[in-house]
C-alpha cells in the first residue's frame, strides 16, 4: 500500500505531525506507552500533565534526542514516515526543540549563539558579516532590541528565551517545540514570549507547547492533549470544547486514589515546628525571591505535604530553611519548641534535630564511591565515634540495624551504595538521616525514580517517624501521594504559599488550582 | 580452587580501591625483582637499600599530604618551593642567629603551617583553584628561597643532620647486624600480628564477611617473612650504616596518616567532601574547613621534607625541592588516586611512589642515562593511569580484577527477595 498525501486528505486543516502508538522503556520503567499525537499545520498545540507524565519523553523522542530504533511507533512529519537518527536530522526537516534548560553558552555573542553549529562558513572559515547581518534580521523578527555583540549572560531570562527562538529560525523551522518556555520568565516576558509565539503562527510555523501554566494554555493554544502515567488521555479543542482551567486540571489528575498506602492512624500532637516570614532570595539575580514571606506550622507526629509544581519554589523552601542551603537569607524566623532557633549552616540544622532529604540523591544525597555503611553514619560521625575516631565495629553495627529495619537490598552494607536500585538507595539516605535522631525531616521527592513496591516501604518508614513524634515534611509532585500520605497540604506558587488544606478535604482539582494560580488571583475572579 | 581468589584478596585488607593496590603490590614485587636479576643483585643489597629508603623518604612524606589533597581533588604544584623555603629560613636560622636544632625544626613547621594557612586560605575561604594557588605559591616560595638565601647555599649543623643522613646507633652486643634495627623489625612483625588478630575480632564481632583462618595466617606469615628479612637487609649494611633515621619519620608518618585518613572523623570529612562536596555540605561537613586544613598539613609536610632534605645534604641550596611536586603527584595517581577526588589511600601512594623510586634506581644502577629513565617514568605513569581509566570504561575495578576474573566464581550472596508491600506494613 502507498500512501500519498493528496489534496483530499489534507483539505481543510492539513496535518503536519502525527505520532502513533509511541512507546519508550528506560530499564524498569516505562515512560511512554501507545501515546498518540495530532499536531495541525499552523495551529498551537499545548502538551499537558503532571511531572513526570511523560511530555519531555515524547517531545524528546519527536526531535532525534532518543533516535529511531530506542522507541517503538511511528512518526508521520509532512506526510513521512521520518527515522531521526539525532537532533541534528530533526532540524533539518526543520522541527527544532528549545529545552528547558536554555543551550545557550553564556560566555558567546548572540551572534555566535544563534549560529553556533550552523555558521555562515566559507570553507571553514565564518562569515561573521553574514552571520551579523543574519542575526540582526532574526533579532528584529523575534522583536529583541539588542546588540548581537552582546554576550548571553549580561541579558536576562526573558531575552535569553527570544535569542533561543531566534536560533530556531535561523534554521527554518516549521514545527518549533517549546518545553515549559515560561517557567523562569516572569509576568511582563512571558507575556511577550507568548505574543510572539502567536505571532510565529502568522507566519505558518506551528508550536507544540509544554506548559504547567494553565491560564496562558488556555489563552493562547489551540488544541491540547493530556498526557498521564506515560499515556494519552485526550485531546482537547480549546475553542471548539470551550476548555477552561478545571476541565483541563480533570483530564491531568483523573486517577483515583488506589489503595498504594500503608494503614495509618495519625496521632497529631501539638505545633513543635514553626516558621515565620521566610523570604529568600535566588542565589544569583538579587531581585528574585524564591520564598516569600512563607509561614507554615508542624505539629508533632503530623505529615505535612508541600504541593506545587516545578520551579514552584518548594525545593528552595526547604533547603534555604536546612542550614541556608539555597540563595541569600532575607528574613524569617525558625521557632522550635517555642524558642527561636538560629540555623545558619548545616551543621547547627543537624544539631537542632532537623534533617533534609533532597530531591537528588545521586547529587545532593550520597557520594557514591562510598559504601553503605559509611553512607549511613556520615551525616552524625559524632554519636559513633570516641573523640574524633571513628569506632567502625559500632558503625557496622548501626549500618546492620537499619539494613534489617528499612529492608535496604544488599548482601553486605560493605557494598558500595552505586551498586543499589534507587529505591535502596533512598532507604540509605532515610538511614542517614533518621541516624541523626531529627524531630523534624524535610523529604524532598521521597520516592522519585522508585518502583511501586519500594515507595510503598517507603511511605511505611514515613509514617513509623510520625507515630513516633517527629514531624515530617513531605514535598511532592505526585499529587495522590501527597493526598494518600499527609495530614494537611500546603501549597506553593511562585515562591508563595497560596493554600493550607486538610488533606480529607482536598482532592487534586482543588491543590492544581492553588499550584497553578495566587490567592489574590483566584479571589479576584 | 576457583573460590579462593576472593579470598586471597582478602590479604590485602579492605575497602574500594582494594583491588588497585593488591594490583600495585604485585607490580612493586615484580619490579623489585626483575631489577634484582638485571642489576646482578645489586638492588636488594643493603647499601643500595639503605641509600634508596634515605633519598626518597622526603618525596614520599610529600605523597602522604599530596594524597589528601588529591582526595579533594586539588594539585598543589608548590610543596618543592615550600620545602625548598622551609630549607633555607631553617638553614638561615641555624647559622646566623644560632638557633638550637630542635627549635629549628620547630620554626620550620611553623613556617609550613603558614605558608599553608596562606595556601589554605585562598583556596578554600576565596575560592581561587588549588592549581592555581600553588601555581603562584610555586613561584613565590621559590623566588623567596633565593631572596632569603642570595640565592647562595647555606650549610647546616651536624646534629641536624641527623634527621636526613642519621641511622640507628650501633650498640649492645656486636651481632653482626645493627641491633636497632632488629628491634625495630621486631617490633613492627608483632605489631603487623597484633593488628590482623584484632582486626579478626572486630570482624567476628560485627558478623562481617571473614577471610579463612588458614588465609591470615599466611598473610601474617608472609608479611613478618618480609619485614624479617627488610630488617636483616637493612641491619647488615656497612657498619655504622641501618635503617635511616629518615625511614623511620616516614614510618611514623604513614601510620599516622592510615590512622588519620581511615579511622577519624577528619579523615572521613576529607573523602566525604571529595566524594561529592555537595552531599557533604548537605551532611553538616563544613567544606572550607576541610579544604584549609588539608592545604595547610601539605604545607607542613613539604616543609618537613625540605628540612630533611636539607639535613641529608649538608646544606640549603636554592635548586632544592625542584620538581618534587612531580614525583608525589605521580606517586598518588600510580598508587590508585583518582583526579575527580574521592579515592585514595595513604598505603596506595607508599606503594605508588615506591614503584617509583625502585624503577628510578634499578635504571640508574643498570647505567641507564638520566634522560632515558624520566621517559621510562613518564610512559609508566601513563600506562598505570591508561590500564585504570581503561578497565574503569569497561566496568572493571582493576588490572587485577581483569587478570583474576576467570578464575571467579558468581558471587553466591543473593539477597533474599521480601515481597515489599507485604511486609513492612506498620502494625499500628
Amino acid at each position: 500500500m502507498t500512501w500519498t498525501p493528496s489534496g483530499v486528505l489534507v483539505s481543510t486543516e492539513p496535518t503536519i505531525l502525527e505520532m502513533r502508538s509511541i512507546t519508550k522503556e528506560f530499564p524498569g520503567v516505562k515512560a511512554l506507552s501507545d501515546v498518540n499525537l495530532t499536531v495541525k499545520a499552523g495551529e498551537i498545540h499545548a502538551i499537558c500533565g503532571e511531572n513526570g507524565a511523560g511530555k519531555s519523553t515524547l517531545m524528546k523522542v519527536l526531535s532525534g534526542v532518543y533516535p529511531y530504533g530506542t522507541y517503538a511507533g511511528d512518526i508521520v512529519y509532512q506526510g513521512e514516515v521520518c527515522r531521526f537518527k539525532d537532533i541534528a536530522a530533526s532540524e533539518h526537516a526543520g522541527i527544532v526543540i528549545i529545552h528547558q534548560e536554555l543551550a545557550l553558552i553564556p560566555t558567546l555573542s548572540i551572534t555566535e549563539n544563534i549560529f553556533l553549529g550552523n555558521e555562515p562558513a566559507r570553507r571553514g572559515v565564518i562569515d561573521w558579516q553574514e552571520a551579523k547581518l543574519r542575526a540582526v534580521e532574526l533579532l528584529a523578527r523575534v522583536g529583541l532590541d539588542e546588540n548581537p555583540d552582546t554576550l548571553i549572560k549580561n541579558i536576562g531570562v526573558g531575552k535569553q528565551q527570544l535569542v533561543e527562538i531566534a536560533k530556531a529560525m535561523s534554521k527554518q523551522v516549521k514545527l518549533l517545540i517549546l518545553d515549559e518556555p515560561t517557567a523562569a520568565l516572569n509576568q511582563s516576558d512571558s507575556r511577550h514570549l507568548l505574543d510572539l509565539i502567536q505571532g510565529l503562527k502568522g507566519r505558518g510555523i506551528t508550536s507544540i507547547m509544554i506548559s504547567h501554566k494553565l491560564d496562558e494554555l488556555e489563552a493562547i493554544a489551540d488544541s491540547i492533549t493530556i498526557l498521564r502515567d506515560g499515556r494519552t488521555i485526550e485531546t482537547l479543542d480549546v475553542v471548539g470544547d470551550g476548555v477552561d482551567e478545571d476541565r483541563i486540571i480533570r483530564g491531568m489528575v483523573g486517577r483515583s486514589l488506589e489503595s498504594r498506602f500503608p494503614e495509618h492512624t495519625p496521632n497529631i500532637g501539638e505545633v513543635f515546628f514553626e516558621v515565620r516570614d521566610w523570604t529568600v532570595q535566588h542565589p544569583m539575580v538579587a531581585e528574585r525571591l524564591v520564598c516569600k514571606d512563607s509561614a507554615f506550622t508542624v505539629r508533632r507526629g503530623e505529615i505535612v505535604g508541600f504541593a506545587g509544581l516545578m520551579g514552584a519554589g518548594r525545593t528552595e523552601l526547604a533547603m534555604s530553611l536546612f542550614g541556608r542551603s539555597y540563595g541569600t537569607y532575607v528574613s524569617g524566623q525558625i521557632i522550635k519548641d517555642g524558642v527561636e532557633i538560629r540555623v545558619p549552616d548545616v551543621a547547627s540544622a543537624i544539631r537542632h534535630g532537623m534533617a533534609y532529604v533532597s530531591e537528588d540523591r545521586k547529587v545532593l544525597g550520597l557520594n557514591l564511591l562510598d559504601d553503605i555503611k559509611r553512607s549511613t553514619v556520615s551525616a552524625k560521625l559524632t554519636k559513633i565515634s570516641r573523640g574524633q575516631v571513628v569506632d567502625k565495629a559500632e558503625e557496622h553495627a548501626v549500618a546492620e540495624q537499619y539494613r534489617t529495619s528499612l529492608r535496604i537490598k544488599t548482601p553486605s552494607v560493605d557494598e558500595g551504595v552505586s551498586k543499589l536500585s534507587g529505591g535502596n538507595q533512598q532507604k540509605v539516605v532515610l538511614a542517614k538521616w533518621m541516624f541523626t535522631d531529627p524531630d523534624l525531616l524535610i523529604l524532598d521527592e521521597p520516592t522519585r525514580g522508585i518502583d511501586v513496591g519500594a515507595k510503598f516501604e517507603i511511605y511505611g518508614v514515613i509514617q513509623q517517624l510520625a507515630n513516633q513524634g517527629k514531624g515530617v515534611v513531605v514535598i511532592s509532585s505526585e499529587l495522590p501521594e501527597l493526598l494518600g500520605l499527609c495530614d494537611r497540604i500546603y501549597t506553593i506558587f511562585e515562591g508563595s504559599i497560596t493554600n493550607e488544606l486538610a488533606a480529607r478535604d482536598a482532592d487534586p482539582e482543588s491543590l492544581m488550582r492553588s499550584m497553578t494560580s495566587s490567592t489574590k488571583k483566584k479571589t479576584s475572579r | 580452587m576457583t573460590t579462593r581468589i576472593s579470598d586471597l584478596k582478602k590479604m590485602f585488607g579492605g575497602g574500594a580501591s582494594t583491588g588497585r593496590q593488591f594490583g600495585m603490590i604485585f607490580t612493586l614485587v615484580g619490579i623489585i625483582l626483575l631489577f634484582q636479576v638485571l642489576t646482578d643483585g645489586l638492588t636488594l643489597d643493603p647499601i643500595n637499600l639503605i641509600a634508596l629508603v634515605s633519598q626518597y623518604s622526603y618525596i614520599l612524606i610529600l605523597a602522604i599530604g599530596m594524597l589528601m589533597v588529591i582526595i579533594l581533588g586539588n594539585i598543589d604544584l608548590s610543596v618543592g618551593s615550600v620545602a625548598a623555603v622551609a630549607g633555607i629560613v631553617v638553614a638561615k636560622a641555624m647559622a646566623t642567629f644560632d638557633l638550637s636544632w630542635p627549635l629549628a625544626i620547630v620554626l620550620g613547621l611553623l613556617l609550613g603551617a603558614a605558608i599553608g594557612a596562606w595556601q589554605g586560605f585562598w583556596v578554600a575561604y576565596v575560592g581561587v583553584p588549588a592549581f592555581i594557588v600553588t601555581l603562584g605559591g610555586l613561584l613565590l616560595f621559590r623566588g623567596m628561597n633565593q631572596f632569603i638565601g642570595n640565592a647562595q647555599t647555606i650549610p647546616v649543623p651536624a646534629e641536624f643532620r641527623v634527621i636526613g643522613s642519621g641511622y640507628l646507633p650501633e650498640i649492645g652486643p656486636d651481632t653482626g647486624y645493627n641491633n636497632l634495627t632488629l628491634l625495630l623489625g621486631l617490633l613492627v612483625a608483632i605489631a603487623l600480628a597484633f593488628r590482623e588478630v584484632r582486626m579478626r575480632r572486630t570482624q567476628r564481632a560485627m558478623g562481617s564477611d571473614m577471610a579463612p583462618t588458614w588465609v591470615s595466617a599466611v598473610k601474617v606469615t608472609l608479611l613478618i617473612a618480609v619485614v624479617v628479612y627488610a630488617s636483616m637487609l637493612f641491619a647488615g649494611g656497612r657498619v655504622g650504616t641501618s635503617f635511616p633515621v629518615s625511614g623511620i619519620i616516614l614510618l611514623v608518618l604513614v601510620v599516622v596518616y592510615s590512622f588519620l585518613t581511615n579511622n577519624t572523623i577528619f579523615g572521613r570529612h576529607v573523602y566525604a567532601v571529595g566524594g561529592n562536596a555537595l552531599a557533604a555540605r548537605l551532611s553538616g561537613v563544613k567544606n572550607k574547613h576541610v579544604h584549609f586544613l588539608v592545604m595547610m598539613n601539605m604545607s607542613i609536610l613539604a616543609s618537613l621534607a625540605g628540612m630533611i632534605f636539607v639535613a641529608r645534604s649538608a646544606a640549603s641550596g636554592p635548586q632544592d625541592g625542584l620538581n618534587w611536586e612531580l614525583d608525589a603527584i605521580a606517586a598518588c595517581f600510580i598508587g590508585g588516586a583518582a583526579v575527580a577526588g574521592g579515592v585514595g589511600t595513604v598505603t596506595g601512594a607508599m606503594v605508588g611512589g615506591l614503584v617509583m623510586a625502585v624503577l628510578n634506581n634499578g635504571l640508574q644502577l643498570m647505567g641507564v642515562g638520566a634522560d632515558k629513565v624520566q621517559m621510562i617514568k613518564g610512559l609508566v605513569l601513563l600506562l598505570a593511569v591508561a590500564v585504570d581509566v581503561y578497565n574503569k570504561s569497561q566496568g572493571r575495578p582493576s588490572l587485577t580484577g581483569m587478570l583474576t576474573r576467570r578464575f571467579q566464581r558468581v558471587p553466591e550472596v543473593e539477597p533474599t527477595p521480601v515481597p515489599a508491600a507485604e511486609t513492612s506494613r506498620p502494625t499500628s
